[in-house]
């Protein structure tokens, strides 16, 4: 157990180094644009939902149900060599299928719900489908066309909106039917925590179980590592491919369910991308592409994006998260240089001092 | 006959921007190293680009020498951004997807914030400028050419028409080009002649940069009147450009024309008569580029011959 510890530590060291630059640089930022506030909001971003009691704590499990979804979307095609940038795309299918199902069908309680989920898994992995497809069959860049069916869905998502959940007063989708809406998580009052937290936290147990311990979660891995070679092996690599993309888009589906089943939730018809498909990038690589680590990534994520809204009473940008995330992103993607240079620090240390 | 002059004319402002973030997309996939940071690279550049702009278009510089100072800048600014992307991708060996998607992350992010800060309040950077020549005297008097040409354009236009020029003399003809292909081809056999494949491919990537910073600047001057630290993914459409454009410049240019007549669909819908009587949303038309670059990459990336060693690490020591 000892040393199964040490070895996640091991693991893991790079993605700490990279976290301590990154909020490192995200101070040095703060601190050139406005010294005096920056030392209590740089404190403030830290500590994220912990100051706000429940409410707080609350809000950051529901802000990171979604991104531990995405990230998990992104983290499981990765597993495939693929890159799903596409999150976004697939999270507004599921969230508009979601939505649709829970404001025009009327089923009973408990199963309405269900099926709204269901509905939104099966809008992502529709969507990622069609990139599977492409590229197992047309060899199409998967980069470029997964971010081109992101255009695609912002788009398609205001106009299906518009004709047919559509709120003209208020410019957004209908609110959904009660019997659609996620039960609440019941621990945190005065917060919107639901059980999506508990879904993310399901579905990451069950990707890492479906990678690392079924025939075809190894098949998928083969496939990612070597094409070929996983082809000779009589591999069906371009189902892989196919499959792999295509419950990474259910993942990313379900995420638009669990951030849009919620009371009051509506989306708006002015154009967006939805960012959690782009911090669903952030989480899969802050997470080294595994499955549990995009859970404690997601939640890290949504802990600093709480304290960026807070910190917003110092007049500082919630931008300053993403400035820091890109930081960590960067630095972890060079992070298999890290130990070198660390190394030769101590060298040079020990020179000196011998 | 006025009506396809016109949307001609307005084909060029999309068009113009394509054609030269392809153009540096294709330098620096070339030799080898992909670069999906054009997007952030875009952000970046015009962000420095128009923030410059909006600070030095009081001084009573002419419109179009404004123009020229905001695309040297942004150039700068843009290959100096870009070298993080390829001092980590190419010095460091990081993955070449990973480091580009921090930079994309971190553009639109540092743009927000510091526009912010500075202005105290909003995020967008407005100028009053305005760039489009409405026609150039003597040339535009040239029947069919003039109006084509040289009526209602903009400098920008004329000077990627050059760097198009350059750039295809470069890769195809220089020795500098030669070299460049041959590391996006085979490495390890570039490198076996003597070719230092970490320095062409720095500058390749810092040529991408620079061309992608203008791209960035010149989207917001022709498109807006204001920064919005947005590029509408045109540095992804670049890419998607090169790909069905087989890395190609010729190909590329075309393909650009095509992209940009799409693109300006959403919003000249409504004054061509046929497409008005369809009575379609106007995301209908916004969505088009992307549909349209979806279906031609289903059809051409069979075909496609991409540079064989793009997106590998170089690693001299590996075989």
């Amino acid at each position: 157990m000892k040393t199964q510890l040490k070895k996640v530590f091991e693991l893991a060291k790079p993605s700490f180094i990279a976290i301590a630059i990154g909020l490192f640089m995200g101070f040095l930022v703060m601190l050139a644009f406005n010294p005096a506030q920056s030392i209590p909001a740089f404190i403030q971003l830290i500590l994220g939902g912990l100051n706000q009691g429940s409410t707080g704590l609350g809000n950051t499990l529901y802000g990171a149900a979604p991104i531990i979804l995405t990230g998990l979307a992104v983290a499981f095609a990765f597993k495939t060599g693929l890159f799903n940038i596409g999150a976004s795309g697939q999270m507004m299918m599921g969230a508009y299928v979601s939505l649709h199902i829970g404001v025009l069908w009327e089923l009973p309680a408990g199963i309405h719900v269900i099926v709204a989920l269901l509905g939104g898994i099966l809008g992502g992995m529709i969507w990622g489908l069609i990139v599977g497809l492409l590229k197992a069959l047309r060899n199409v860049n998967e980069v470029v066309t997964s971010i081109m069916m992101n255009y695609i869905a912002a788009n398609l998502l205001i106009i299906l909106i518009r004709s047919n959940i559509y709120n003209a007063d208020a410019a957004r989708s209908s609110a959904i039917l009660p019997t659609a809406i996620l039960p609440s998580l019941g621990l945190f009052p005065n917060s919107t925590a639901n059980i999506g937290f508990g879904i993310a936290v399901l579905i990451a147990i069950l990707s890492h179980v479906i990678i690392h311990r079924t025939t075809l979660g190894f098949e998928l891995r083969a496939t990612g590592f070597s094409r070929d070679a996983a082809l000779y092996a009589g591999m069906n690599t371009k189902k892989n491919i196919m499959t792999s993309f295509t419950i990474a888009g259910g993942f990313a589906g379900l995420a638009g369910s669990v951030a849009y089943l919620v009371s009051g939730k509506t989306i708006s018809i002015a154009y967006t991308i939805f960012v959690e498909g782009f911090d669903g990038i952030s989480v899969a690589l802050l997470g080294l592409g595994e499955p549990i680590g995009a859970l404690l990534a997601g939640l890290f994520l949504s802990h600093l994006r709480q304290g960026g809204f807070y910190m917003q009473i110092y007049g500082f940008v919630p931008q300053v998260v993403d400035i820091i995330v890109s930081v960590i992103i960067y630095v972890s993607a060079i992070s298999a240089v890290l130990p070198k240079l660390f190394k030769l620090f101590k060298k040079k240390k020990h020179e000196v001092t011998s | 006959m006025s009506l396809i002059y016109q949307l001609i004319q307005e084909t060029y402002i999309p068009a113009t921007v394509l054609l030269m973030v392809a153009l540096g997309g294709m330098f620096a996939e070339r030799s080898g190293v992909t670069n999906i940071a054009l997007e952030g690279i875009m952000i970046f550049g015009g962000f420095i680009g128009i923030g410059t702009l909006a600070l030095i278009e009081g001084s009573g510089i002419p419109p179009q020498l404004l123009l020229i100072i905001v695309l040297v800048v942004s150039a700068l600014f843009g290959a100096l951004y870009a070298m993080l992307h390829a001092y980590a991708s190419i010095q460091l060996k990081a993955n070449q997807i990973i480091s580009a998607t921090a930079l994309n992350l971190f553009a639109p992010a540092f743009a927000i914030y510091v526009a912010r800060l500075l202005q105290g309040g909003g995020s967008q950077i407005q100028f009053t400028t305005r760039f489009r020549i409405a026609e150039i005297p003597l040339l535009s008097q040239i029947p069919i050419i003039g109006d084509l040409f040289f009526t209602r354009v903009f400098i920008s236009f004329y000077i990627v028409i050059i760097l198009f020029f350059i750039a295809r003399y470069i890769l195809n003809k220089t020795q500098f080009g030669l070299r460049i292909n041959a590391m996006g081809e085979n490495p390890q056999a570039a490198d076996a002649l003597g070719i230092n494949i970490y320095k062409y491919r720095f500058i390749a990537v810092m040529i991408s940069g620079a061309l992608a910073g203008m791209g960035g600047s010149i989207f917001v001057i022709s498109s807006s009147t204001e920064y919005a630290a947005t590029v509408a993914g045109f540095g992804f459409l670049a890419i998607a450009l090169l790909i069905f454009g087989n890395w190609k410049p010729t190909y590329v240019l075309l393909g650009a024309l095509f992209f940009g007549f799409l693109r300006i669909l959403g919003s000249s819908y409504s004054v061509i008569p046929i497409l008005r009587d369809l009575d379609l949303d106007r995301e209908f038309y916004v969505m088009l580029p992307y549909v349209f670059t979806l279906i031609i990459l289903a059809f051409f990336s069979k075909n496609s011959r991409a540079p064989k060693a793009l997106g590998q690490v170089y690693d001299q020591g590996k075989r």
